[in-house]
């Protein structure tokens, strides 16, 4: 197993674990949970091979934990998780996001609440993803609906976070994370990789969170020449607490969104298949989104057009290309392993269209299955 | 068989290598006949002794189905696997049992095939361990899904160094009994 070389034979979890060393993680701080564990078994033996680091913690806590302090020494960092583990981490999370430390974490989804359904697949931590950890903040969240998805999008949430330093998280679910299929790993040099920008001052006039114009302040290592100052509460550039400073908090805050929203060019990334023509849009991601192509193709052969729209950045919700790409059609069809997560997104982004919006969601954990899909569609014609 | 993705569900106790086998059947589809499979596995908590089963799709095309709606070919190596997984079997499918482990399989109206797997393991290898071999061979002779020579390469290449003369021999055994039932 390795990437570079020929055709394999892969498991979603295997990818995405190949996708992160390949990126350069090499720090992972690991707790084992099913359906996420293959993650963790890969890094284990792939990390020392390659001078990296990979340590199994007391619990997730811990393990996100030390990915943070990994990461602020300069080292690309991930842990892996599902529902029971994310849970665990938001308040480590919401630090991460706070002071702006670039971090990988993977969920892939089991169906909750709680330790619920160990270990059948859900898609219920989408709005986990987005506001699990508490506080007014962004997030980044990507979702593969292939192997080789697992592996690409692992790249691209490395590179994310380190760009605009904060935590991205891979929402793989349990179907995706544990199939096996055909894969062509692309080569090291054919990835473009993303390094996180350093200061270029002298240390003494560092401040970490000087905003430089981008919006996205230099991140110098800890430990090196810069030193710094780290407060989980509001802080001012040079990273000491600012706590009733109402100005400098409005502005912090403020400048966390901004630097997501700025340049969401960069983060939106969506798949639209047939929707051209398409008078019945499914929306959907990760493993339902294999069965909505399904569908899709099946319609089609019927004369259905039907088309999908796919999400692969989850977080921030692409709004604009949702709208721009439901403007011509009369239905939309959101298709969901959760009780509807995402339906007030949907709604939001198409409230100004005629096109009506329709639910196919379904928390058993069992995939919603290309044929319940293509009845929803037939339905609707 | 003629409809272009089939659907294979393979059963037995945790323990038998049934996962193992399901992802050599995939490798051999998909690296040595570059065609298409996708495979997955549920096993229950208790590992070793419960209800295991692995499933692979297969095609000549991609493959977006990622979970079995209705078995083309379904393998039980113990009762209760079979039990458990055969309630959506295609009503044609191809079920193949090990008749010393399966005893009680009321299939009137799907064609069965019983094959001592078992027994070919001991008798003809000496070791039982290669079961989901000699099931490996059985079913690629049975259902044509999947060529021995593909079949052969892909456990050479996935089975631990060492082991490959007698695993190999043990796919040869499982398909040559087989060949003479079809």
């Amino acid at each position: 197993m390795n990437s570079g070389c020929n055709m394999q034979f892969l498991q979603g979890n295997e990818a995405c674990a190949l996708g992160a060393i390949e990126a350069g993680v090499r720090f992972f701080g690991g707790y084992p949970i099913t359906p996420a564990t293959e993650i963790a078994e890969v890094m284990a033996r792939e990390l020392p091979k390659l001078g990296g680091v990979f340590v199994q913690f007391e619990d997730e806590i811990a393990s996100i934990g030390a990915v943070i302090g990994a990461s602020v020494a300069g080292t690309k960092a991930m842990t892996a998780t599902s529902g029971p583990g994310f849970s665990l981490k938001q308040e480590n999370l919401g630090y991460a996001i706070h002071v702006q430390i670039p971090c990988v974490v993977v969920n892939v989804m089991r169906g909750g609440p709680s330790t619920g359904l160990p270990t059948l697949p859900s898609q219920s931590d989408v709005m986990q993803a987005r506001w699990g950890t508490h506080g007014d903040h962004p997030i980044i969240a990507l979702a593969p609906y292939s192997v080789r998805e697992c592996f690409d999008l692992t790249v691209r949430a490395v590179n994310l976070s380190e760009r605009f330093r904060i935590p991205v998280i891979v929402l793989s679910d349990a179907i995706i994370g544990h199939v096996r299929e055909k894969v062509v790993l692309p080569k090291r040099e054919e990835l473009t990789l993303v390094e996180r920008k350093k200061p270029t001052v002298d240390p003494e006039d560092y401040k970490p969170f000087e905003d430089d114009g981008t919006g996205i302040p230099p991140m110098a290592n800890l430990g090196e020449d810069y030193l710094f100052h780290i407060t989980s509460n509001n802080y001012d550039d040079e990273g000491f607490p600012a706590t009733n400073d109402h100005d400098i908090a409005g502005r912090r805050i403020k400048s966390l969104y901004n630097k997501i929203e700025r340049y969401r060019d960069e983060i939106d990334d969506v798949d639209l298949f047939m929707v051209e023509d398409a008078e019945i849009i499914i929306v959907a991601y990760g493993s339902t989104a294999r069965s909505a192509r399904r569908a899709v193709m099946m319609a089609r052969e019927e004369g259905i057009k039907a088309g999908l729209f796919r999400l692969k950045t989850i977080w921030p919700f692409p709004y604009d290309h949702l709208k721009a790409a439901a403007e011509s059609a009369n239905h939309l069809l959101l298709a969901e392993m959760n009780m509807s997560q995402l339906d007030s997104e949907v709604r939001s982004a198409t409230h100004d269209l005629e096109t009506k919006l329709h639910g196919l969601h379904q928390s058993n954990g069992m995939l919603i299955t290309p044929y319940q899909i293509y009845d929803s569609l037939k339905g609707l014609v | 068989m003629n409809n272009k993705e089939y659907q294979v569900r393979l059963s037995g106790f945790g323990g038998q290598g049934i996962i193992l086998a399901g992802i050599i059947l995939g490798e051999a589809v998909s690296l040595y006949e570059n065609r298409f499979a996708v495979q997955f596995q549920s096993y229950g908590p208790e590992a070793r002794g419960g209800a295991s089963r692995a499933e692979v799709v297969i095609s000549d095309e991609e493959i977006d189905l990622l979970e079995l709606i209705e078995p083309d070919v379904f393998l039980a190596l113990s009762q209760q696997a079979f039990d458990k997984y055969i309630g959506d079997a295609h009503e044609k499918a191809l079920v193949i049992v090990d008749p010393d482990y399966v005893t009680n399989a009321p299939l009137s109206s799907r064609k069965v095939f019983a094959v001592p797997v078992s027994r070919i393991a001991r008798e003809q290898i000496g070791k039982t361990i290669v079961i989901n071999m000699v099931a490996l061979g059985a079913l690629a002779a049975i259902t044509g899904l999947v060529g021995i020579d593909a079949l052969k390469k892909a456990v050479s290449a996935r089975v631990p160094p060492g082991t490959e003369k007698i695993n190999l021999k043990a796919v040869l055994a499982g398909y040559e009994s087989a060949r003479e039932m079809n």
